[in-house]
């Protein structure tokens, strides 16, 4: 199994994509707080190499969605069936040690606060390196050179690899994220508000950060935001939520520029225009 | 049976028989699972935590009267911690004591495996101060559980990668985290990494208590021990580089003595029962006073 896993980052990962069905299937995805709903009858199909964009405001099940999705949260009813190596699994009926190795192979997940998904204690290369040792590499050299030609596609600075996330701005720390999760290769990314919390301008540069690996590694992802301008730039298409439910869904250009549903309509309007 | 002389206003080996006897059914489960942490109901001693309240445990819940009991102490039979445990033994339990590897049919140690080979039917307790490999690492007790069950070991290796990238080298020279039977992860306790070798294929057994942190476990006779390490960076045991200057042996673990304020220092055996046998056995070092004569 681990054979069969390369650690090497330059491959070009969509021949990889096994099939020609969706990459991700989730039909009737439902997860409830005792009498609330988190979420609620979810069902979608994920392509390899698309983005899906999940918006919403706060506490419309945006979060429950993506943990339910990613095996972070068990949902109460429903399948996520992901197209893995072997064929299509369901991942909510998946033993938990398959599920670990599928999020840290195949799967990735980059959290709001890079606190959250770094170790702070432990230098870039080191935070880098984790997946790669977890999943078998043994060799100190390939760990770090690998480690440091991530950092460089993450535009951070080959000469800060032994430094701690600590001593980096916010807007590094989530670049160190995103390599760290990446240099698995992952087949699909999960992303949580990953633009939250820093200012604009870095924003942009981690925006056009994520499009150009997006496009070069084939990725598909599952990016949930509150911001409709990072759903307009990354997602090519967009789930609308609300009260725990889908209320609309459709391409990104579509959803924005005609919003059907009156809540959808409402969420476009409110963007201010600068 | 006929108890020997121990003092009458204790039980045989200061625990009473029933906590002896959770005490036995965790060491058992120990050996069943070897490098597995079996949690215990570990009992106050008359000692303070950080003493070796879990390898007393251990070692009381393994004598019987008959036994002959080694107790050491950074290899020493003779520091305050050794002697206060040997004594605590032979007034609670009555069995003799002994100072020789060889005599000694458990042996309790603090930070040492005795350089002389262990044979089988004897026993090693060890004294552990905290038993979880990845307790610096991940802080939570049900991650670290989580990750035992899972085999889930990636972290361990981040350690050793952080010990490269600072230090050119594995600079982790003594607790060095050791694989058993390709399956769990475990602290050898803090042994050094000098000793590492000598956990894999010991004829004897190997016991591991943690008091505070009550936990059991152990290493069956035979185990197989691997200490982690990488392809380009592999794993040194390492010591002083000299002889014992009092016993001349080359390949033991030597503690280092400062002799005045000039720079002067002398390396001798921190086995000060190997060093002894040696000595008797006509051996000599730089400093031996036979030669100063």
């Amino acid at each position: 199994m681990e054979g069969a896993l390369s650690i090497s980052s330059k491959e070009n990962r969509q021949i990889r994509a096994p099939g020609d069905g969706p990459l991700l299937r989730v039909a009737g995805l439902s997860k409830f707080y005792g009498a609330r709903t988190g979420c609620a009858d979810v069902s979608f199909d994920l392509w390899p190499g698309e983005v899906l964009g999940i918006v919403g405001e706060s506490g419309s099940g945006k979060s429950t969605l993506l943990s339910c999705l990613a095996g972070h949260l068990t949902p109460d009813r429903g399948q996520v069936i992901f197209e893995t190596r072997e064929g299509p699994r369901d991942t909510v009926a998946m033993a938990e040690p398959e599920r670990r190795l599928l999020g840290r192979t195949d799967w990735a997940f980059v959290h709001q606060n890079p606190r959250d998904g770094l170790r702070m204690g432990v230098s870039a290369g080191g935070n880098v390196g984790e997946r790669l040792m977890a999943v078998g590499a043994r060799n100190f050299g390939a760990i770090r050179e690998t480690a440091a030609d991530w950092l460089g596609r993450v535009e951070i600075d080959a000469a800060r690899i032994d430094d701690r996330p600590r001593q980096f701005s916010g807007g590094m720390q989530q670049r160190l994220q995103i390599a760290r999760n990446l240099v698995t290769g992952p087949r699909l990314v999960f992303m949580d508000e990953p633009t939250g919390g820093l200012d604009v301008s870095v924003q942009a540069r981690l925006l056009d950060l994520l499009r150009g690996l997006v496009r070069d590694m084939g990725l598909a992802v599952i990016i949930v935001t509150h911001d409709l301008a990072v759903a307009r730039l990354l997602a090519h298409r967009l789930m609308v939520m609300k009260d725990g439910r889908v209320i609309e869904q459709g391409l990104t250009d579509q959803v924005l520029d005609d919003p059907q549903a009156a809540y959808t309509q409402l969420l476009v309007s409110s963007v201010l225009q600068v | 049976m006929n108890a020997p002389h121990h003092d009458p206003d204790y039980n045989f080996a200061y625990l009473d028989e029933q906590t002896k006897r959770m005490i036995r059914r965790a060491i058992l489960k120990g050996i069943a699972v070897p490098g597995y942490q079996v949690p215990f109901a570990s009992r106050e001693m008359p000692m303070p935590y950080g003493w070796g309240t879990g390898g007393v445990q251990v070692t009381a819940a393994c004598l019987v009267p008959e036994d002959r009991l080694k107790v050491i102490d950074q290899g020493a039979d003779d520091t305050t911690n050794a002697v206060s445990i040997r004594r605590f033994f032979q007034r609670t339990a009555g069995v003799e004591a002994t100072e020789k590897t060889t005599e000694a049919s458990v042996i309790q140690t603090r930070h040492r495996i005795p350089e002389t080979p262990l044979t089988e039917g004897q026993i090693l307790v060890y004294q552990v101060p905290i038993p979880e490999p990845l307790r610096f690492l991940e802080p939570r007790e049900s991650e670290t559980r989580r990750m035992h069950a899972l085999a889930d070991y990636g972290l361990m290796h981040v350690k050793l990668y952080e010990d490269i990238a600072r230090h050119g080298a594995i600079a982790t020279s003594y607790a060095y985290p050791v694989e058993v039977e390709g399956r769990y992860v475990m602290d050898p306790s803090p042994i050094p990494k000098f000793d590492n070798p000598k956990l894999g294929g010991n004829p004897a057994i190997q016991l591991f208590g943690a008091g505070r942190e009550q936990r059991i476990y152990a290493l069956p006779p035979y185990t197989a021990v691997r200490s982690l390490d990488f392809e380009d960076y592999p794993f040194e045991p390492s010591k002083a580089n000299h002889d014992c200057d009092l016993c001349g042996a080359s390949g033991s673990y030597l503690d280092e003595v400062i002799t005045d304020d000039q720079g002067s220092r002398m390396f001798v055996c921190s086995d000060t029962d190997y060093c002894e046998t040696r000595r008797n056995a006509g051996h000599r070092g730089r400093l031996s006073p036979e030669e100063a004569r």
